[in-house]
């Protein structure tokens, strides 16, 4: 016999028995590289500063969810780089010249409070980022809403902060003529590190669809629903077009569309969900530009969506295959008729 | 417009099908088992000390649903009793003891009459052994004679969607006019016009090659598909071919389609021409463990550890031996266990097709709708799933999961989606007929105090 013959031992387990290439850890390194043109449209503006915070607020995120799990006995995760993604996605959204521990303070709140309170990963039902900003907002207000002058503007504008396209647009005062179409679209405004040029963040959602990392239908229908909605309503001042354009490409509108939205955990997947979900977000949006009390509405609009998002999946349960439309009618039809005859 | 369905997914394909046919030797001994198909067993016709020929009935049950077993050596039966079977457990199998003489008794080929003849053709499937190759194993006879008068439209699946599976491609290459002429029964036996083939277009060269032999005189129309997993499934097929959709918990002939695979309508070729009972196929062996891919014609019943002898042997150890694509392959206990007549490929995978995590945590990215045929939603599916939660996951139609895997293959956090509703389907099952019992046993007691 062959006792010498090593024994091999067999794994024995349900289909399938290969999976995709593509793991947690590829789409968060794909989301990742889609922020690099906006961050690097910061450098360029702003110089290294932007980048340094980037830095700052990515070590603190990884450190605190590093932090928690290990002193929660925990398995670590840091390894997924989800946390990587929150802690750059908070410094976009702070402003380009804002103190250096500013985004330490908001990394303790997205990771710790909003993602590891309900159990890290996916249980989040708030986008962390996001929630670490309006933390912000209301903690530091002064600080959140001082904009420094980029480099292409520092001949025509005097001092060293300014008003943002977007506060132009709330207060409903006519564009500077330094602020076209073309210095929105290159990002040579000022703004929060990650949203000034349109153009970069075009291309980094362009390559999250291509990557697959997210689907057309939240930022379509977000972006479909906030256009729509300013070239029926307007503005004094502004043509229905170009107050469309500048309300499209001004404030964290983009950068909200296509990577705060899509944020996996707080969205809907049901897919007709996603499109509810994307044209409330586009609706609250206009509606706090409208009417709020801040200039800008991404934010609150994308945390208030969040916190519909499960119900909007309850209520967007699809019909499996194989039932038809009349078949849908005929039960709802029986349904009907029973409730009646037991009347 | 292409011919396809809603969702799916694109897998690695690793199809060798210019690697030549080679005949695997067949072993010096065979182990037949008495279970080869879905429905009941069959009693082995023979004993120890028998001799046999090739092609023999050595195993039959007279119920309708049930398919007889042959002999795929000729030899004498050295034992009859249970042995490993590749879907796991002891089956009662026949051993044969080979004699390299491959004496066959082959049974008479079919009259011109007769293969014209629905209920002729139909004796003889059954007669042959024939079941679904596919892999379901389902015994034809029983699908097509349970068809006729609902189908009126009869597809042909050529698609072979699983990865590293290349049998049905070679046979369409190397058989063609076989094949058609197979269809062509599988037609009668169906007693419709037309036959519809449904063949994935990475096949290109094989739809060209049946197209040049004028299918339309066998009343065959080949339909190119989109490369597409799971295109070869029934339902998918049905969609795809027709634009019907099978209700849920219903069969393909609920919508007047039936689906037959391409390797069974061969085998009704060889039974009803050469009268050859089903005993060999084109197998593919593929896998990291072994040099590379082998299609070898193989004799039902060979072992696999005398199979990857026959491949070059192993050049890393294996650990897991895959029945099938590795789609919706299953996993094999014993080097002992042998083929059996649905056996598309033996694949043996090593840690380097292996993608398993520790712990996986769904991240919620909603990849698993996407991609589900089915159009269900297996991220609340398993969630429902891991809180034992029974009245949610029938919200969520957890039993019209036909196990594709695809929801699986396509999570980037790597949840064991397919294995948990495979387990939850047989827990309802259970479920159901415990509930089902104790009905009837209350009915009983209300019987008896009457």
């Amino acid at each position: 016999m062959s006792e010498n013959k090593e024994r091999i031992v067999l794994d024995v387990a349900y289909q399938p028995q290969v999976r995709t290439a593509t793991d947690t850890k590829r789409i968060m390194l794909n989301v990742i590289l889609a922020l690099m043109p906006a961050l690097a449209v910061a450098v360029w503006q702003y110089g290294l500063y932007p980048l340094v915070l980037a830095l700052i607020s990515v070590a603190s995120a990884v450190f605190f969810e590093w932090g928690y799990r290990k002193l929660m006995k925990k398995t670590c995760t840091v390894g997924d780089l989800s946390a990587c993604v929150t802690g750059l996605l908070l410094a976009l959204v702070l402003p380009t010249n804002a103190p250096w521990w500013l985004p330490i303070i908001g990394n303790f709140f997205a990771i710790v409070v909003v993602k590891q309170l309900y159990g890290g990963i996916g249980k989040n039902f708030l986008n962390p980022a996001l929630a670490g900003r309006a933390f912000l907002l209301a903690s530091y207000a002064a600080i959140m809403g001082r904009y420094a002058v980029p480099k292409a503007l520092t001949a025509a504008v005097d001092g060293v902060t300014m008003a943002t396209p977007l506060s132009y647009l709330y207060s409903g005062a006519a564009m500077p003529g330094y602020m076209g179409f073309k210095s929105l679209l290159l990002g040579t405004i000022p703004g929060c590190i990650g949203e000034l040029s349109t153009l970069a963040l075009l291309i980094g959602g362009a390559y999250l669809l291509a990557t697959k990392v997210i689907s057309w239908r939240i930022p379509g229908a977000y972006l479909g629903t906030v256009a729509v909605l300013c070239l029926i309503f307007g503005h004094e001042g502004y043509g229905n077009v170009d107050w469309m354009l500048y309300n499209l490409m001004s404030g964290g509108l983009m950068l909200g569309a296509i990577f705060m939205a899509t944020d996996y955990a707080t969205s809907p997947v049901t897919l007709n969900g996603q499109l509810l979900y994307g044209v409330g977000c586009g609706a609250l949006t206009v509606l706090i530009r409208y009417f709020g009390g801040f200039p800008e509405g991404v934010t609150y609009a994308i945390l208030i969506m969040n916190l519909c998002t499960w119900a909007i999946d309850k209520g967007f349960h699809r019909h499996q295959f194989g039932v038809t439309k009349e078949d849908i009618a005929a039960e709802k039809a029986a349904k009907k008729a029973a409730k009646e005859a037991a009347k | 417009m292409s011919h396809t369905f809603k969702g799916g997914v694109h897998p690695n394909y690793m199809k060798a099908p210019e690697v030549p046919v080679t005949v695997i030797a067949p072993p010096s001994q065979v182990v037949i088992p008495m279970i080869q198909h879905i429905g009941a067993p069959c009693q082995p016709l023979v004993k120890v000390g028998d001799y046999v020929k090739m092609y023999q009935k050595i195993g039959e049950n007279p119920v309708p649903v049930s398919a007889p077993v042959h002999s795929s050596v000729s030899g004498k039966v050295i034992a009859v009793e249970p042995r490993p079977h590749p879907l796991g457990d002891m089956i009662m199998s026949v051993v044969i003891e080979n004699d390299f003489q491959d004496t066959p008794e082959l049974m008479p080929p079919l009259t011109e009459e007769q293969l014209k003849d629905p209920e002729a053709i139909l004796e003889r499937i059954r007669e042959a052994g024939v079941v679904g190759m596919g892999g379901a194993m389902f015994p034809t006879a029983v699908k097509i004679r349970g068809g006729i008068g609902k189908v009126d439209k009869l597809i042909i699946n050529g698609a072979e969607c699983e990865p590293y599976l290349n049998g049905d491609h070679l046979t369409m290459l190397n058989f063609p006019t076989q094949l058609l002429k197979g269809i062509e029964l599988v037609r009668i036996a169906n007693c419709v016009e037309k036959a519809y083939y449904g063949i994935e277009v990475n096949k290109q060269d094989a739809i060209n090659l049946l197209n040049s032999l004028n299918p339309a005189q066998y009343g065959i129309e080949i339909v190119p598909e989109e490369v597409k997993y799971p295109q070869g499934g029934e339902k998918m097929q049905v969609k795809a071919v027709t634009g019907r959709e099978v209700k849920p918990g219903g069969l393909p002939s609920g919508v007047g389609c039936n689906v037959v695979s391409t390797r069974t309508c061969y085998a009704i070729y060889q039974a009803c021409y050469e009268g050859k009972s089903v005993i060999e196929r084109i197998v593919t062996y593929g896998g990291s463990a072994l040099k590379g891919p082998v299609n070898g014609l193989t004799r039902v019943g060979t072992p696999f550890k005398h199979i990857a002898e026959q491949c070059g042997g192993f050049v890393k150890t294996p650990r897991k031996i895959v029945l099938g694509g590795p789609m919706m392959g299953i996993c094999a206990t014993s080097f002992d266990a042998p083929t059996v007549k649905g056996t598309a490929g033996v694949l043996f995978f090593t840690e380097e097709e292996d993608r398993h995590v520790e712990n996986p945590t769904c991240i919620r990215c909603g990849k698993c709708i996407t991609v589900c045929p089915m159009n269900l939603e297996p991220v609340f599916m398993y969630m429902y799933y891991s809180k034992g939660d029974y009245e949610n996951m029938e919200k969520y139609h957890v039993m019209d999961c036909f196990e594709c895997g695809s929801c699986s293959f396509n999570c980037p956090a790597r949840m064991p989606l397919t294995h948990a509703f495979k387990t939850a389907k047989i827990m309802f099952q259970v479920k159901m007929a415990k509930e089902k019992a104790k009905a009837e046993a209350e009915a009983a007691a209300k019987e008896a105090k009457k």
